[in-house]
């Protein structure tokens, strides 16, 4: 079972059936394995996926949004310093270290990427999209990042900056949209509802009031 | 190491394709891999780098042919039988046979998950001061590690300037061979797109890398 030979022994059939059979069988052996010599609990196990499944998600990255739209002195706490900023919001479950937002003006729109892997900011946007951990999304973002928006259907203005940010070390990076026109006075919880994880990568634009959600 | 998981700046992989409405695991054994690798990063058995660096030595064609999870399994199954808590015997027999290796922080249990679920510290005390300032103008230098390294092949041998400094972070290259944390400091270098990609790059791209001091050298 082991060793990579096998798998590309069934490389050449049909990709999805027999393979992801052949995967479940080494997963379960391996997680029996795990359990059998004591390094793992399965009950811990399946904790961590209920805890990714509930706790986090584009919902805390929407809420930190909405609120630096309504509240210029958060921004400015923010855009210093995105950890300890949305520490001081109860409502948002705890952020690890290193998070840097960067925000969009009309001159300047941001975009995030990692080459290299896939650092994505778990805790503000959940865990990343299959587009965003594959190939064409990785290669192209840095080299032809407006050709990549419109693969979203995204187009800027000509004259736009575009900032690529590629996450190469332990920093995250969120990015924090425009507010969009026609919301005076809207409260933070309907704001956020406009706020998209796209808009939070720099792949779209939060949704505009009364379009379909 | 140079291999394909280095993908910036890459031609041939086509058009992104969002998926609308994507579930968060499309099998329940993609589910299984991500908390395995959670909970032995946290047991001890492994740091960060060391994971992504087991990812990246998977030959070529299984690196591109394969899922993000089951890429995750495979680096997973060979990080263990390297580092001997799992041997060839237990995998061939889908059993623990052989007896289990101590872990660092011991077994993994349920009062642990809180404690995945937050992101790492990864900054340390300076060692030494810095040796570049915002608005420093900064070589990437063309370095090529046969082993773990977060400098893009991209920007290597291109000039950027320092626009952010992020104080001193653990060092991936070392941490990765499990060779200490050699802590280095950490900046946002930002590269102009034709620096990195030649006449006729779209003028209003900028590109930007975070990147220890040890890949930079001063202009």
């Amino acid at each position: 079972m082991n060793g990579h030979d096998h798998d590309h022994h069934h490389h050449h059939h049909d990709h999805d059936h027999s393979e992801l059979s052949e995967t479940e069988l080494r997963v379960r052996a391996l997680e029996t394995i795990l359990t059998e010599k004591g390094y793992v609990e399965p009950a811990a196990l399946d904790a961590i996926i209920q805890a990714y499944e509930t706790k986090i998600g584009p919902h805390n990255g929407a809420q930190v949004v909405a609120k630096a739209w309504t509240d210029p002195v958060f921004k400015r706490a923010l855009l210093e310093d995105g950890s300890k900023a949305v520490s001081t919001l109860g409502h948002v479950s705890r952020v690890g270290d290193h998070l840097v937002v960067v925000e969009n003006t009309p001159a300047r729109h941001n975009m995030v990427v990692c080459t290299l892997c896939s650092c994505y900011p778990w805790e503000m946007l959940g865990l990343p999209p299959v587009w965003y951990k594959a190939a064409p999304y990785r290669s192209r973002a840095v080299k032809d990042p407006r050709g990549v928006l419109a693969d979203f259907g995204v187009s800027l203005p000509r004259e736009t900056e575009i900032r690529v940010w590629d996450s190469t070390a332990e920093t995250r990076f969120l990015v924090l949209p425009m507010r969009p026109p026609g919301t005076e006075g809207w409260s933070e919880r309907q704001l956020a509802e406009l706020v998209t994880r796209d808009s939070m990568i720099g792949t779209g634009f939060p949704k505009l009031p009364g379009a379909p959600s | 190491m140079n291999g394909v998981h280095d993908m910036g700046g890459m031609d041939g992989f086509g058009k992104v394709e969002p998926e609308p409405n994507e579930p968060m695991f499309h099998t329940e054994w993609e589910a299984r891999v991500l908390a395995m690798v959670r909970a032995m990063g946290a047991a001890g058995a492994f740091n960060i780098d060391t994971s992504r660096f087991y990812r990246e030595m998977l030959p070529p064609h299984v690196y591109l042919s394969s899922s993000y999870y089951r890429k995750w399994l495979l680096g997973l199954e060979d990080l263990l039988i390297d580092k001997g808590f799992v041997t060839a015997d237990d995998v061939a027999a889908g059993h623990a046979v052989q007896p289990p290796k101590p872990l660092k922080r011991g077994k993994f249990v349920l009062g642990d998950v809180e404690r995945v679920m937050v992101r790492g510290k990864f900054d340390r005390p300076a060692p030494a001061a810095a040796r570049f300032k915002q608005g420093d103008r900064v070589r990437a230098k063309n370095l090529h590690p046969a082993t773990h390294t977060r400098l893009p092949r991209y920007v290597r041998g291109h000039v950027g300037v320092i626009e952010r400094d992020h104080g001193c972070h653990v060092f991936p290259d070392s941490a990765a061979m499990e060779a200490g944390e050699d802590p280095q400091w950490l900046y946002t270098v930002v590269f102009d797109g034709a620096e990195l990609w030649g006449p006729g790059t779209d003028p209003t791209v900028k590109i930007s890398i975070d990147a220890f001091e040890p890949y930079l050298e001063a202009i």
